[in-house]
């Protein structure tokens, strides 16, 4: 690399990243990827720590191959020292072309010319009553609990939700010897058949679900209700819930994983100055880009944090994001006609996932006043609700009034519960409750990481 | 209450056994362990909430959620997800008396 190349930073290693990383590198580029895991991968192609046995086909079924195929690349690349990888890194804030990279040695600052974000996506969820309880889990945790650690996180499991990793984690776990009880799915069979027609866009995708959903034979429920999680001072002990017939369950379980498909990791994109569009389809707020995922300023996004396509649908677009900012470098860039063809079929595929497995739009409205909204600072329904009475219905004015979504998750996993609560109480749109500024730093940091000597 | 924990082991069997102390008392891991397994191999929380009456045993597992941060005997607090466990470590499920 010589001394003018452009500084291209990238974070996030995983699908996106990787293939980002790949293609900078093909045009002779040195990306810098920063990225918290131990080791690159991502989330879905998660690599457990060095000295673990378990076979990549155990570890991650039919997708061994494009697992094995990214790490391989991304290894590869890294050790003949044709990028920088900042492993067990967070970036925690941005500002004037710098990153603020917390790591091991506390925070350093990267600059950039181009900056590429592929922060991906975290586990979609809504508040059920008791799941502030101890051993009340993300769908997203149960899995890399089994795929990064080898263990289930409870004796007796129930997953609840909506969405293709409620069946995936299911099956799953099964597969791996944990004692699953129940999988209840809060999508009505009939739900389910509306996003056929677009699902039929990936069939080979369909099918391979429909056979996962098989092998959780009685296990698996359509179109529950949730009521409550009962917890004891240990954690928890059952979750109560109705059936499509409406006859009343209490299933017995110590561990309940939770999720509705994803929600986009933005934290970044906002500090970067995005503008965001409120995404019906996705009932949540995404940054916008155009379909290469330029964002302006020299920022580009791909992947799970911008467009939920899920790991596939990641790869092209991190090759994507690279080429744009190959182009808008001057580089000759290479021809993008046939992924953007294939990202169509993706979001055709991911607008039937939306459809047959929705975000449960009135049972987050309906949650009871003494139910848990923001578990990082307890903050209930009702708290939320009378906050509206006096402060109207902005959602950083409630934020402000109620605490809702000022824990250290920063409004992560309550969010998109709350604003469905304040749209409920005052009568508005989602889109018009607005959304929680981010705020740096995106990851809580010891103040001694920003000290130094002298 | 440290006797049995919440986690089940279902793999990777075969690794190094090491050990730490939680509230003093000495528990087995296994290397490559992060501090949330080996914690809820041994218990069922890693630490009491700030703010109800509840324990919390973590909830995204990918360093997210911010609800697994837990206590040494001394030093810094560490988010158990993320931590890998190392021999001799000495953890706590409630704050320590007085701020390091």
């Amino acid at each position: 690399m010589s001394e003018t190349s452009p500084r291209i930073v990238i974070v996030g290693a995983g699908p996106a990243g990787i293939r980002a990383a790949a293609m900078l590198v093909e045009a002779g580029l040195h990306p810098v990827v920063i990225d918290e895991g131990q080791r690159a991968g991502g989330q879905i192609y998660r690599r457990p720590p060095a000295g673990f046995v378990r076979t990549p086909e155990q570890l991650y079924g039919s997708e061994a191959a494009k697992a094995v195929a990214l790490h391989a690349l991304f290894d590869r690349l890294a050790e003949e020292g044709r990028l920088t990888h900042c492993a067990a890194s967070s970036v925690i804030a941005l500002q004037e072309g710098r990153l603020h990279v917390l790591g091991e040695g506390g925070v350093q600052l990267v600059s950039y010319d181009r900056l590429i974000l592929a922060t991906g996506a975290s586990d979609r969820v809504a508040p059920v009553p008791g799941w502030q309880s101890a051993g009340v889990y993300s769908l997203g945790a149960a899995q890399i609990a089994l795929k990064a650690q080898g263990v289930a996180l409870g004796q007796r499991i129930v997953l609840i939700g909506s969405g293709p990793l409620l069946t995936l984690v299911g099956a799953q776990l099964v597969k791996a010897g944990a004692d699953v009880v129940a999988v209840l799915d809060t999508s009505s069979r009939r739900q389910q058949m509306r996003g056929l027609w677009d699902l039929a866009a990936r069939p080979l995708v369909a099918l391979r679900g429909l056979a996962l959903r098989a092998r959780l034979g009685g296990r698996y429920h359509a179109g529950v209700t949730l009521e409550r999680i009962e917890a004891d001072g240990k954690g928890v002990t059952a979750i109560r819930w109705h059936d499509a017939g409406g006859r009343e369950h209490l299933t017995l379980c110590d561990t309940i994983g939770m999720g509705w498909h994803l929600r986009a990791e933005t934290h970044l994109a906002d500090l970067a100055g995005c503008a965001f569009i409120y995404h019906e389809q996705w009932r949540q707020w995404l940054p916008k880009t155009d379909e290469m995922g330029r964002a302006g300023n020299g920022v580009y996004l791909a992947g799970d944090g911008v467009r939920l396509l899920g790991a596939d649908g990641a790869e092209i677009a991190g090759r994507l994001a690279a080429v744009a900012c190959l182009a808008d470098l001057g580089f000759p860039a290479p021809s993008t006609a046939s992924d953007l063809r294939k990202v169509a079929r993706l979001e055709r595929f991911a607008r039937g996932l939306a459809r047959a497995f929705p975000w449960p739009t009135a049972m987050a409205r309906a949650l009871p006043d003494d139910a848990v909204v923001c578990r990082c600072e307890n903050v209930t329904a009702a708290a939320l609700r009378q906050s509206t009475d006096f402060g109207g219905s902005e959602a950083n004015r409630v934020k402000s009034l109620s605490r809702v979504g000022m824990g250290r998750c920063q409004g992560r996993y309550c969010q998109l519960a709350a604003v469905e609560l304040i749209a409920a109480q005052t009568g508005c749109t989602p889109g018009a409750v607005g959304r929680f500024r981010g705020q740096a730093p995106v990851r809580p940091a010891p103040i001694g990481a920003f000290l130094r000597d002298g | 209450m440290i006797t049995a924990g919440r986690i089940v082991r279902l793999a990777e069997f075969g690794r190094a056994q090491l050990h730490f102390f939680l509230d003093g008392q000495m528990c087995s891991a296994l290397a490559g362990d992060t501090v949330l397994t080996a914690m809820l191999a041994s218990g069922h929380a890693l630490r009491k909430s700030e703010l109800g009456p509840e324990w919390r045993a973590g909830f995204c597992l990918m360093g997210a959620c911010q609800d697994c941060w837990i206590w040494q005997d001394e030093g810094p607090r560490i988010r158990a997800c993320s931590a890998p466990i190392t021999e001799g470590m000495r953890l706590r499920t409630t704050e320590p008396e007085s701020w390091p």
